[in-house]
């Protein structure tokens, strides 16, 4: 066992190393395929080649970044002596009982193995990547739904809003809202606008008087996360509103419920302060998540907005209004189902895009963390070694490109299968 | 179409002044102008001589009234120092400012001093723009074709096993980002140790050990630096264009005029040729014009990774050394161009498709 391994050795190993992800693919698929006529949508996937891979591909890092902790073969942080930039399928140097022999995919520049790191950053990945997309859709939503449907002023004042964010370039924006002394900076609301000697003077008072309000302060993006993550709460509340109003106990139960654990998680999320200590979000990642989620919400809007134009000028919306229909209800629960094949499409899409989009911002080392191993970061430490000794860059860069290709297949066949019906 | 153009062009300049608004805005925070003081001044200074440096230099005062002086609509600032120097926005220190002009910003061709270059912004990113001009140049002649013959070709027989094959290149290359093909570029091509220039040395083909440059040098540019740089950005606009092409072309192909050529007995080459590319190639053309702030992005990867000095290259070092004036220089270069292209895409697919008419 003191050899380093063949290409195919490596190959034939690292098929074993993921071998519960194949377990598990195999078993989604069985289940899938035998119960695709039951499963609307879903079940069609299985009807269309390209949708299958693309499904396989996303269910493979799905599953490899749940399963991460009995993929990885060594402590995706740790260093280990001697192994520093060592090629692929090297025998660990100085091994205890019970480590892993190789690193299969060798080790990086700083004798991490690179390997461990691929699984982990998947896992990195793929937990913020679907949950940004997922609150860049709610904005979206929420703001689109309407602006299609009534539009006017709102729809003129709200479509120059989204233009004017999505004529920022985005490397801009996030150098401007991820730098350490913006994330830092609590901008003082009386004093910012004034001058910054008021607000320097400010800091410099003793702790007594810059309690006061004069002096109090949030930071960048802890006022846009508690722009952007009041919309989620306002679209369930609205949405249940409309649909149970008629029943003012069920209402009442409903939203209250949304009510309480949406500003319950906000409090958490926005400011870090929930009483209780369940939801919290690291300040790094929180500037990454609301930067992403920032970026994507003007285009959701567009899209949104695009397809209710055109689904308000149908039948059944006519209908809905002549038979007495709140919008609200017209809006949400008679045109927002009508509209969701584009738009699963575009979610699918939109995972990707968030995906590079992160990536981006790990390789000019704006990411989460300075040690962590999503692909982003990992490509942007490997490119320093690139020329001689690519792998510990290629090997990230090739998880991202084939975790982006399965969503945009994925994304192709849903759209074949949704325009068939 | 007056009243069109006129009206796109006041939500542009709208556009442009709050956007150059948002980023001076951030770039002058006070932390950014602490920063400044310290690296200019001293780095022991008390925070008191910060605040009073922070005046001295022009950076007092409200956000608003200092925008302006930026751009040029409000008087620039002076004051006289301790030791009875007059300092001003407008002249050097110690210069009379009585025969200084009263406004210069932006607007007056005044775009500041810059800490990074040691010189002044306006000239200093010239340069930098005209060596970022040659690579897109390059990229648009390598891109725009085959993006085009790529989707035609694709669109002409829709579901053939070409269009197969070409669409699951374009849809792997819209999954590829600069960051992504640029590694793998690098280490096929322009590694000594993997890919194809060991194989090719070890064989004597090549003189050096590497295929290709990894890096490109603005004033020196050959083949081999440039082809790696110019294909990375060039292939994520490829898959994107094409597929926009694709789509164009495949609902043009399905039209009653194609199909009324056909029956008249026109070959499929001159069909495709003279018939169906004309009008399939208007879509295409607005998303070749929206890649453009796309582009921006890329070049801004593509010149870090290449270590190329351009305009991408400026605006990292100018976000990363806290250099306010030159970041606030490459932000209204970026805001318009992408604000310009809009523009151009807008008023040409007008132009391009007579069947959209403005009331």
């Amino acid at each position: 066992m003191d050899d380093n391994l063949s290409y195919l050795a490596i190959l034939g190993r690292i098929i074993a190393q993921f071998l519960p992800v194949w377990i598990a693919l195999i078993a989604t698929f069985a289940v899938s395929i035998t119960y695709k006529r039951r499963l609307g949508l879903y079940g069609k996937l299985f009807d269309s080649p390209v949708g299958m891979i693309g499904f396989a591909i996303v269910m493979f890092w799905v599953f490899t970044a749940l399963m991460a902790d009995q993929i990885i073969t060594f402590d995706p942080y740790a260093q280990f002596s001697g192994m520093k930039n060592k090629p692929l399928g090297t025998v660990l140097a100085k091994a205890a009982d019970g480590d892993y022999s190789h690193f299969l995919l060798g080790g990086d520049h700083l004798a991490r193995d690179v390997f461990s790191r691929m699984v982990m950053g998947a896992r990195s990945v793929l937990s913020i990547a679907p949950a940004a997309t997922m609150f860049a859709f709610m904005v979206g939503i929420t703001l689109g739904v309407p602006a299609g449907y009534i539009g006017g002023r709102l729809d003129t004042g709200l479509s120059f809003l989204a233009n004017l964010v999505l004529a920022f370039p985005v490397i801009l924006l996030f150098y401007l809202l991820v730098t350490p002394e913006i994330v830092n900076h609590k901008m003082m609301f009386f004093s910012a606008f004034l001058s910054p000697e008021a607000e320097l003077a400010c800091k410099a008072k003793d702790s007594v008087t810059a309690g006061t309000l004069a002096c109090f302060g949030l930071s960048i993006p802890t006022m846009m996360a508690a722009t952007l993550f009041i919309f989620p709460i306002i679209f369930l509340s609205v949405l249940l509103n409309a649909r149970f109003f008629t029943n003012p106990m069920r209402r009442n139960l409903y939203v209250g419920g949304v009510l309480v654990i949406g500003l319950w998680a906000y409090s958490g999320l926005a400011f870090n302060a929930d009483p209780l200590g369940v939801w919290s979000m690291e300040p790094n990642l929180l500037n990454v998540f609301v930067s992403v989620v920032f970026v994507n919400a003007p285009t959701v809007f567009r899209i949104v907005r695009g397809i209710v134009m055109d689904l308000k000028s149908r039948d059944y919306v006519a209908a809905g209004q002549t038979r007495g229909e709140g919008s609200w209800y017209i809006m949400l629960w008679e045109i927002l189902p009508n509209a969701r094949g584009p738009l699963i499409v575009d979610f699918c899409l939109r995972i990707g895009y968030t995906t590079i989009l992160l990536g981006t911002l790990g390789f000019f080392g704006l990411g989460v963390a300075p040690d962590s191993p999503d692909w982003g970061s990992t490509i942007d430490d490997g490119r320093k070694t690139l020329n001689m000794f690519p792998h510990a860059a290629v090997v990230p860069a090739l998880a991202l490109m084939s975790l982006v290709l399965g969503l945009n297949l994925l994304a192709d066949g849903l759209r074949e299968e949704s325009l068939r019906d | 179409m007056l009243k069109f153009i006129a009206r796109r062009l006041g939500i542009m300049i709208l556009t442009a002044f709050v956007l150059t608004f948002v980023v001076f805005f951030l770039t002058n925070l006070p932390p950014n102008l602490e920063k400044l003081a310290r690296s200019e001044g001293s780095v022991r200074m008390t925070d008191e001589a910060v605040a009073q440096w922070i005046i001295d230099n022009g950076h007092g005062g409200s956000v608003l009234g200092r925008y302006g002086q930026w751009l040029g609509v409000a008087p620039g600032w002076q004051n006289v120092d301790e030791k009875g120097v007059a300092r001003g926005r407008c002249f050097a220190a110690g210069t009379d400012p009585t025969v200084a002009p009263t406004h210069c910003g932006v607007l007056q061709g005044n775009w500041g001093y810059s800490t990074f270059f040691r010189g002044p912004v306006l000239q200093n990113l010239g340069e930098k723009l005209a060596a970022t001009g040659i690579l897109m140049l390059w990229v648009m002649i390598v891109m725009v074709p085959s993006a085009l013959i790529i989707g035609v070709v694709a669109g002409m027989r829709e579901g053939s096993r070409t269009d197969r094959v070409l669409s699951t290149f374009s849809i792997a290359t819209t999954a590829t980002p600069e960051y992504v093909s640029g590694v793998i570029l690098v280490a096929l091509l322009a590694s000594p140790v993997t890919g194809l220039s060991p194989i090719l040395a070890k064989w004597g083909w090549i003189d050096g050990k590497i295929l290709f440059q990894g890096a490109a040098t603005a004033g020196n540019i050959t083949f081999w630096s440039f082809a790696l740089p110019v294909l990375t950005i060039a292939l994520y606009g490829i898959g994107y264009i094409a597929r926009m092409t694709r789509a164009s072309m495949t609902e043009v192909m399905t039209a009653q005029y194609i199909r009324t050529a056909r029956l008249k007995g026109v070959g499929f080459r001159e069909v495709v040729m003279r018939h169906a590319l004309r009008n399939a190639l208007i879509a295409p053309f607005t998303v070749i014009m929206l890649q453009f702030p796309w582009l921006l992005n890329g070049v801004v990867i593509v010149e870090t990774l290449f270590n190329y000095k351009g305009f991408g290259w400026t605006l990292v070092q100018a976000a990363g050394n806290n250099d306010i004036n030159l970041l606030l220089g490459c932000s209204v270069v970026a805001v318009f161009v992408v604000l310009v292209t809009q523009l151009i895409s807008d008023i040409g697919y007008v132009f391009l498709n007579p069947r959209i008419r403005l009331s």
